[in-house]
Order: structure tokens, then C-alpha cells, then sequence
């Protein structure tokens, strides 16, 4: 049974540009899921293609169990939509853009305003709803668009790039907001840059590169994917490594796709891939201790989806005002001292 | 903050047609709020015809031709329907840049991605600017009754004129939206609007009688569309200047003003509307 959104094999090509290049996706009824990728990497065409606003080349797009190709109207019926830049028109205050779109959705004038005066209320724009757009913030904005999106509670949504731009508290609140929203039971498709958000946020993550899926999972899976956890060790004294190695492997989990135990010697550093978590440490700890091995750090290191990216892809996500490679970030995440520290996974 | 209310159901299709005229009005409405909040974008477009008005009345009136006189009062009366129809016109430039401009916001993604009628972004724009249009004739009218234009028909012909002359202001919008969805700035559309416009409403009949004009470009402004809704309004307005010429819509420049419209209307709003629907912003 297909999910409330399907594709499968979407292309779609600009001049020369591969903007999408097979596109499969499924997104289950009530679930949540993060397109993560970097810019250009086909996100937004992706989403445009299954909100009817873009034409594939080819491919094929059921959402809310209708096809997108034959029946766009049908579709424009069951979805939502936040797009990457705010769709509000300035000019217009935060009240009549809300009654306008609830309008154009076929509602009658006065239901269109009571529904525009709630939502207001709930997106806390409810003091600002008679000034034009043109005075809002991003953030306030950000959620009169989004309240647009929900003027008629689509069983489908949207949403690219949902917090681009916006501070980290707008950022926080808007979580919210869409966290709320899929506890109601809304299929949530999100995309984003921000691998904290697609964590966060998201039940299965697929992550985009070049127009292709590359990889699909939870956030877990996906982590696996890249090592799992790791339990890195710097002794104090250089001649303690060897010792301290050899006890950490009995900790270890050699196997195919893991690296076992690795010494960096010049920093006294002690890598192994272990499963167990914090109980583990807490267990090679007091082995250290019983023979003695004095230690300067110690830690439980869970992998990013920055470095699950690095890994698949072979280069970082670009973050805005950065794209392209990251100098000196090694394969694996390991070694080179990025200090990314997950404490807890979803 | 709580999203998630009970379900707004979404109304079911209804008549398309009735559908496509409410949406349009919705948009119309949108469009008309954002004229009243930047008047100067009215006010800028009244200055122009008023200028005309008084530069062609005193500048040119005396100095030109109309059936056998160079009487100033002749020439106003004669140029009225002229100006009246030009600045109808020049709606072309404030749809085509108001169309381009909303073609490049995001704005235009949450009307595409609604159960709306396809063609009510374009038709609701157009429709604000037959008001705006409406309203500039008016204030126009008035300025031309102080320089001393006078109409000598009954109130009937005169209304009637000025429908036509809406008409064919309206038509010419649809020809603005099809140059908006065609450039890529909205000042691009304006200029884009504009410079053909020079040529169609200055090789016609409004402001020199055609009679005085070589014959290939009598013919060319004979059969101008524009000519067409200038001939109506003179012969409505009951004002001096009327071609004899047997060209057809010289002959019966009311219809042919009205097929003219009607054929600009049919032929550029399916463009449009093709263009609309296939732009892929």
C-alpha cells in the first residue's frame, strides 16, 4: 500500500541540468519525512514536482492516494504548502492574506475570516493582523505563510526549507508548531539543509544529492550506516597507548565496515567502535582506573548526519554561505578533530 | 501554539465557471486592496494623459488640419477621443509589470499550488486594472471638460463610448499579461509594454486626420484597432473629425471596436493563460 506521498522514478531536467535524476520516495500515512540535502541538490524540485506546481519529465506522483500527473486540481485539493519564500503578498495585512486564501480554498467570506482570526491567534500574529506583511519580521512571516499552508488543514504538507533565515528561536518555535501539526496526523514532507532539523524533526530522513536519493532511513539507521557510536579515549602518558588500546578492543566491535580500534599517537588518542552506550563507558572506565592508565579525556562520540553526509556523499552538506568542500574533513568523521557531539538520538 | 484545530473540510468542485469568476473577483479584490496602499502608482498614471490633454491643446491646437479647419476648439474636441483611447492603452504596461512582478514571488507558488481557478490570477489583475483604467478616464473626462471638450450626443452615446473604450482598455491588459508572463522583470514588462504602443497609437487617427497621412500608412492606420475605438467615440461623442474613408472599420468603426476587443481578448487570454499555467517559475 502506497504511502500518502509516492514517486517513483521522477526526472525532471532544466537545459542541461539533471534537477532531478529518479526520484523514488514514500512517505506513510502520519510520518514524517526530511529531504536533506545541499543547495541545488534537487530538494525544492522534488517538492514542486508533487505539489503540482512543476511538470516532471518523467515519473510518477501519487499524494493523498491521487495522481499528481492526471489530476492536479485534485491534489491542490488535499495539500498544503510552505514554500521556500514566504507566499504572502505585503501589501495585504496578516488577516486578509489568510481570509484571501481561505477564500480561494472555497470558503465563504465570513468562514474565511473566523478561520484567519484563529489561526492568527494560534501563530501568535494575532496584535500584528491588521498591519501589512511588509512590516512582519521573517519570522513572523515564516508563520503567517505557514499559516496560510494550514487555513484548511490538508491531510498533506509541505514544506520547503521551512526555517531558512529564521534565529534560532523563531526556529525553536516553529518546531513546534510543526511537531504539533503531526501529532494531529498530518503526512509531513520536509525538506531541509539543517541536519539537526531533519533529526529533530523527522521520522525517516532521504538524503539528496544530484537528484537522487542516495539514502533513506531514520536518523539511527542512517548513523549505523556511518559507524555508530564510538569511544574515544586520549591517555596521559604516550607508553600507556598500547594498554589502553589492547583494552579497548575487548570493548570493540571489529567487524566488516569498521575500522576496530585506531591509535592516532601523536594525540594519544584511542579510537573504537563500540555498541552499549553509556554503560559501556562507564565499564571501561573503571578498567582504566583498576590498572591505572590516568586518562585526560574520555567520550562517547555518536555520528552526525554531518558526518552520515560526508560519508555517503564524500563531501560536506553545504551550509549557507559555505557550499563545496570542507578542507581537512576526513572520510569517516574520525581523526581530524570535529568536535560534533550528539548526546541523545531520537 | 496549537495548529491542528477540527479539520476544515475542503469544498468540493463546483460550477467552473461560477468558481472562475469568484476566484477572479477574489484576486481582483487582492489587487485593488494593493492600488489603494501605493496610490502613486494611480496618481503617476493620471499625471501622464493630463499632460498630453493640455500639451497637444495648446501646443498642437492651431496648427492642425481637421476637416478643413485649424480652429483650436476643433482640434481639442477632435483629440479627446484620441487621448481617451491611448491612455486606455497604456493599462498594457501596468498589467504586464504587475503580472511579471507576482510571477517572481513566492506568492504566485501558493496560488498555483490552490484548488483555484487556473485562470483567476491573470483575470483578477486584469479586472483591477479595468477599474484603475475606469477611474483615470474619469478624472481625464473632467480635465478635458476644463480645456473645453464638449460632447453633442445624448447621454446614451456617451456612456456607450466610454464602454468601448473600457473594452478595449481591458483587451489591451490581456496583451500586458501576456508580456509579463513573457520577460522576466517587471521592468521589462513596463518598457516592454510600452514602446509598441508609440507606433500603434501615434500611426492612427488620433491625432492627425488620416486623410493627410501617404496612402500605405493610411491604410495601416485605417485598419489600426485602434483607429477603430478613436472613429467610434468621435461619432458617439458627436465630435469633429470623423473619416470618411471606405475603409470597412471606418465605415462602422462601433463593431469593428467591439470584434477588435473581443478578438484581442479571446486570442491573448489563452495565451496567457496557456503561459500561466506552463511557466515554470
Amino acid at each position: 500500500m502506497p504511502g500518502a506521498i509516492h514517486a517513483e522514478g521522477l526526472v525532471k531536467t532544466f537545459g542541461d541540468v539533471k534537477a532531478l535524476d529518479g526520484v523514488d520516495l514514500d512517505v506513510p500515512e502520519g510520518t514524517v519525512l526530511g529531504l536533506l540535502g545541499p543547495n541545488g541538490a534537487g530538494k525544492t524540485t522534488a517538492v514542486r514536482c508533487l505539489t503540482t506546481l512543476l511538470r516532471p519529465d518523467r515519473g510518477k506522483a501519487v499524494v493523498a492516494g491521487i495522481d499528481v500527473l492526471e489530476r492536479p486540481d485534485a491534489v491542490r485539493r488535499s495539500i498544503g504548502l510552505s514554500g521556500q519564500f514566504a507566499a504572502v503578498d505585503e501589501y495585504l495585512t496578516g488577516r486578509e492574506n489568510l481570509q484571501m486564501v481561505g477564500q480561494l480554498y472555497r470558503m465563504r467570506a465570513r468562514a474565511a475570516k473566523a478561520r484567519a482570526d484563529e489561526l492568527l491567534e494560534q501563530f501568535h500574529l494575532a496584535d500584528a493582523a491588521d498591519r501589512t506583511a511588509k512590516t512582519y519580521s521573517g519570522g513572523m512571516r515564516r508563520r503567517l505563510d505557514l499559516a496560510a499552508a494550514l487555513v484548511v488543514s490538508p491531510p498533506v504538507m509541505f514544506m520547503d526549507e521551512p526555517t531558512t533565515g529564521l534565529d534560532p528561536r523563531n526556529r525553536q518555535e516553529l518546531w513546534g508548531v510543526i511537531k504539533e501539526l503531526v501529532s494531529g496526523g498530518t503526512t509531513l514532507l520536509l525538506t531541509t539543509q539543517y541536519l539537526e532539523e531533519a533529526d529533530h524533526l523527522a521520522h525517516d530522513i532521504a538524503v539528496v544529492d544530484h537528484g537522487r536519493v542516495i539514502a533513506q532511513g531514520t536518523s539511527d539507521q542512517l548513523k549505523a550506516r556511518t559507524g555508530g557510536e564510538r569511544v574515544e579515549v586520549v591517555v596521559h602518558e604516550r607508553q600507556r597507548i598500547q594498554e589502553a588500546s589492547a583494552l579497548l578492543d575487548r570493548f570493540g566491535l571489529p567487524g566488516p565496515g569498521r575500522g576496530g580500534t585506531q591509535v592516532e599517537e601523536h594525540m594519544r588518542k584511542i579510537t573504537t567502535p563500540v555498541s552499549g552506550g553509556a554503560k559501556l563507558l562507564a565499564e571501561i572506565i573503571r578498567e582504566l582506573d583498576v590498572r591505572g592508565i590516568e586518562i585526560d579525556d574520555i567520550g562517547l562520540r555518536r555520528p552526525t548526519l554531518d558526518d552520515v553526509f560526508l560519508s555517503l556523499t564524500g563531501h560536506a552538506p553545504a551550509t549557507e554561505g559555505e557550499d563545496g568542500e570542507r578542507p581537512g574533513a576526513g572520510r569517516g568523521g574520525t581523526g581530524q578533530g570535529r568536535p560534533h557531539r550528539k548526546e541523545t538520538a531520537q | 501554539m496549537s495548529a491542528v484545530t477540527d479539520a476544515v473540510r475542503i469544498a468540493a468542485p463546483g460550477n467552473p465557471l461560477v468558481q472562475s469568476v469568484r476566484d477572479s473577483l477574489i484576486v481582483a479584490k487582492r489587487n485593488l486592496i494593493r492600488m489603494a496602499r501605493i496610490p502613486e502608482v494611480i496618481i503617476f498614471g493620471l499625471v501622464q494623459p493630463i499632460m498630453f490633454v493640455v500639451l497637444f491643446s495648446y501646443v498642437f491646437g492651431g496648427s492642425m488640419n481637421i476637416g478643413g479647419t485649424t480652429s483650436p476648439q476643433v482640434y481639442r474636441e477632435f483629440l479627446m477621443a484620441g487621448i481617451f483611447a491611448q491612455t486606455v492603452t497604456f493599462a498594457t504596461a501596468g498589467a504586464g509589470a504587475g503580472i511579471a512582478e507576482d510571477m517572481h514571488k513566492g506568492l504566485i507558488d501558493r496560488f498555483r499550488s490552490l484548488p483555484m481557478a487556473r485562470g483567476a490570477v491573470l483575470t483578477g489583475r486584469t479586472l483591477a486594472d479595468l477599474v484603475q483604467t475606469a477611474l483615470t478616464l474619469l478624472v481625464l473626462a473632467v480635465v478635458a471638460l476644463l480645456v473645453g471638450w464638449r460632447t453633442h450626443t445624448g447621454a446614451g452615446e456617451v456612456l456607450a463610448a466610454f464602454g468601448l473604450l473600457l473594452l478595449s482598455g481591458y483587451a489591451f491588459t490581456w496583451i500586458g499579461a501576456v508580456i509579463g508572463l513573457s520577460v522576466r522583470t517587471p521592468e521589462a514588462a513596463t518598457s516592454g509594454g510600452l514602446v509598441w504602443l508609440f507606433p500603434v497609437t501615434f500611426v492612427s487617427n488620433a491625432f492627425v486626420d488620416t486623410d493627410q497621412m501617404t496612402p500605405w500608412l493610411r491604410h495601416i492606420a485605417e485598419w489600426n484597432p485602434f483607429s477603430a475605438t478613436v472613429q467610434a467615440c468621435r461619432e458617439l461623442f458627436g465630435n469633429p473629425g470623423v473619416s470618411t474613408s471606405d475603409a470597412w472599420p471606418m465605415q462602422h468603426p462601433v463593431w469593428a471596436s467591439l470584434i477588435w476587443s473581443v478578438l484581442i481578448i479571446l486570442f491573448f487570454r489563452t495565451l496567457a493563460v496557456h503561459k500561466y499555467r506552463s511557466a515554470a517559475s
